[in-house]
């Protein structure tokens, strides 16, 4: 067999090897930092301080991009649908659209691309200033005090966010819709009131948005937490952590979209 | 093991991908006295401080302190054990997002169940210790890398540990700071009984002030025992290192391969025989 | 910034959390807030149930009455079985109205119409309508027409 052949085989071993090695230390992470809830008097606080560094600081540009998206929507729809003249569909449609796709990927990818990379920056750096090694010598597991209140604020957060995400979109939708557009305004609840089901719709839209926080953060602090404490090594997992959550993303809302709404 | 030792290091290997950190040594560190522990730069210094805390665990034989062995302790035992401990990093690794107060008070509120103003008393008495009460309130950004140490040593401090172990604690420090730091080592060390260990490449410093002392490079413990004895070490190794002789038995010249064929400079004999 | 602003911010962010759950489920979805309201049911056959599907509306004179609640195949006549849920408060629907399967809009989704009857009994639980209506197959219409069979 030629040499550049056995070594690409090779290459490939490796980096399946490597990949089921990181997956396995990124399992075994999660579960060192979600069993052992610390006292809630200890715990509650450092939450309450993530999810306003996560959620709340990331509530400006999910508003913002909220807005703007159900205006796209809104002005998309309409002309598409004035072909069949059934612009009053638009609520309808602008509603479906954010509820079970829109809301909780977009919010999603904002998300990685705000709070993530923040968390893998800050935790890469806690890493290479050695704040991790000496709270683990002082007898305090990391996992415990800087992971685990960073992973349920990320878990909380992100349906929040995707909430408020479908709600400014689809009064986004409303302004370019029916002030601008002039649909009716009755048509336009009306239409949307009898298509989208609570159940099916919100409830599972919810469940997306709070899969998709789960894994976003997961990836976010895993990253931070092996990456190499050098600047390089930071950048890189920065770069990793929005990589691997968009297409996590991506591919998680396919599978999940397919099992919600798909007809087997 | 004698009432007198705290940490025994018996035939320790550890690897580090396909280096090898440390080749079988075996070392003795007493109680109550400073113990300093010189190497040149990448042989393994602060990985010997990881090991005794057990944060990496060596690839065979055993890391002893008080008579546990700490890579066999379970988890919970581990973290027990090293509140005992208190360790002073080189970059002081204070929490960035916490004032200094709060960076003494840290390992007291988590391992304590004091009241607020009892935890109070306890870091000033700490941060008077180090000189450092007026500076309660600053962030550690806005501290001077002197200053950083000695809030990262009275955080070591802070709950009355039995052993503290010191990584480079005069690395990148001005005359004045490292007199400081000098000064806090020993006094730590004479009014509180305190086991130190002190991992340095600064020889003057370290010799001053240690009760033993021990060399270690390549993997190996190249020599120990108090500083006159090693100044008076046979070995030439030793020698060089303790004297800062560039070239010796550690060679100046990183492993190369031969320089006349590096430079593509052929010797004129060998070119008449080739042709 | 002080732990109780921080908390104070953190509370606000979740309300508007919660708010915005309250608008979907109420604004957008049309949720209402008691708890399903009393229904009593009643069937209808259909030889061709066309695209009807549960949880569609059922409607007299434009006016939402109830939904459907699932439509299976009777195994012995081979017909559609729609079984439908009325609410309480329409409980004088005469007992021989008609059940009529219909398309809202040209595009729009199916549902069904009930067109009154004359009877003085009205429809109670377990019911069944006497007369229905089965979807309208565009095509079939279609085809007809082109093959000049003419409506049946």
């Amino acid at each position: 067999m030629p040499d550049y052949l056995t070594n690409r085989i090779a290459r490939l071993g490796r980096g399946t090897m490597e990949a089921v090695a990181s997956l396995g230390r990124s399992a075994g992470f999660l579960w060192g930092s979600l069993v052992g809830v610390p006292r809630p008097s200890v715990g509650l606080p450092l939450m309450v301080r993530q999810i306003y560094n996560i959620g709340v600081l990331s509530l400006a540009i999910v508003v913002v991009s909220g807005l703007f998206i159900g205006m796209v929507l809104a002005l998309q729809g309409y002309y598409i649908l004035s072909d069949f003249g059934s612009e009053s569909a638009i609520g309808q449609m602008i509603a479906l659209t954010l509820l079970r796709e829109l809301g909780p990927v977009v919010t999603a990818l904002l998300f990685a691309g705000r709070a993530g990379s923040a968390l893998t920056a800050e935790i890469g750096l806690m890493k290479a200033t050695e704040q991790l090694s000496s709270m683990e010598m002082m007898g305090v597991d990391p996992l415990r005090r800087v992971i685990a209140p960073r992973l349920w604020a990320g878990f909380i957060s992100m349906p929040v966010l995707a909430l408020i995400f479908s709600v400014v979109g689809i009064w986004g939708g409303m302004l370019v819709g029916v002030q601008w557009l002039g649909v009716f305004e009755g048509s336009y609840w009306g239409n949307m009131q009898s298509s989208v089901t609570f159940f099916d719709d919100v409830v599972n839209g919810l469940i997306k948005s709070l899969v998709f926080g789960f894994v976003c953060t997961w990836i976010a602090v895993y990253q931070g937490y092996d990456c190499v404490p050098t600047s390089a090594g930071i950048s890189s997992a920065t770069t990793r952590t929005v990589v691997f959550s968009s297409l996590a993303v991506l591919g998680l809302d396919f599978v999940l979209t397919a099992v919600m709404f798909g007809s087997f | 093991m004698s009432d007198r030792s705290c940490i025994i290091l018996d035939d320790v290997v550890f690897t580090r991908g396909h280096r090898r950190i440390f080749d079988g040594v075996s070392l003795t560190i007493p109680r109550g006295r400073i113990t300093a522990i010189m190497g040149p730069s990448g042989s393994g210094k602060t990985t010997l401080l990881r090991l005794v805390g057990g944060q990496l665990k060596p690839d065979s034989g055993r890391v002893l302190v008080d008579g546990e062995d700490v890579s066999r302790l379970r988890r919970k035992d581990l973290y027990q054990l090293r509140e005992r401990m208190g360790m002073l990093f080189q970059s002081g690794a204070l929490f960035t997002d916490l004032s200094v107060f709060e960076n003494v008070a840290f390992p007291l509120r988590v391992h304590t169940p004091l009241p607020d103003d009892m935890i109070r008393d306890i870091v000033l008495m700490k941060l008077e210790a180090v000189g450092l009460r007026g500076a309660r309130d600053l962030m550690p950004a806005e501290l001077s890398g002197g200053m950083t140490r000695r809030v990262a040593l009275a955080r070591a401090i802070a709950l009355d540990p039995e052993l503290i172990m010191y990584d480079e604690p005069f690395a990148g420090q001005d005359p004045i700071a490292m007199g400081v730091v000098v000064k806090l080592i020993r006094e730590l060390n004479t009014t509180m009984g305190l086991t130190s260990v002190l991992v340095s490449h600064d020889v003057p410093e370290s010799l001053s002030i240690a009760h033993y002392a021990c060399i270690i490079a390549d993997g190996k413990l190249i020599g120990e025992g108090t500083p006159e004895q090693l100044k008076a070490h046979p070995s030439p190794r030793v020698q060089q290192f303790l004297n800062g002789q560039p070239d010796g038995p550690v060679p100046f010249h990183y492993p190369a391969p031969d320089a006349a064929a590096d430079w593509g400079c052929v010797v004129p004999g060998e070119e008449d025989s080739r042709a | 910034m002080a732990q109780r602003t921080t908390d104070i911010i953190v509370g606000l962010f979740i309300l508007a959390g919660g708010a915005a759950l309250l608008v979907l489920a109420l604004q957008v979805s049309g949720l209402t807030l008691k708890p399903g309201g009393e229904t009593y049911s009643v069937q209808a056959y259909f030889n061709d149930a066309g695209g009807l599907s549960s949880r569609a509306r059922v409607s007299m004179a434009g006016v939402t009455v109830g939904r459907i609640r699932e439509v299976t195949l009777d195994q012995e006549t081979f017909q559609a079985r729609v079984v439908i849920d009325i609410e309480a408060d329409y409980d004088s629907i005469p007992a021989d109205s008609s059940a009529i399967i219909r398309t809202s809009g040209l595009l729009g989704e199916q549902y069904i119409d009930i067109s009154p009857g004359a009877d003085m009994e009205s429809l109670a639980d377990g019911d069944t309508f006497y007369e229905t209506q089965s979807a309208l197959n565009i095509e079939r219409m279609i085809s007809n027409f082109a093959t000049g069979q003419g409506g049946d």
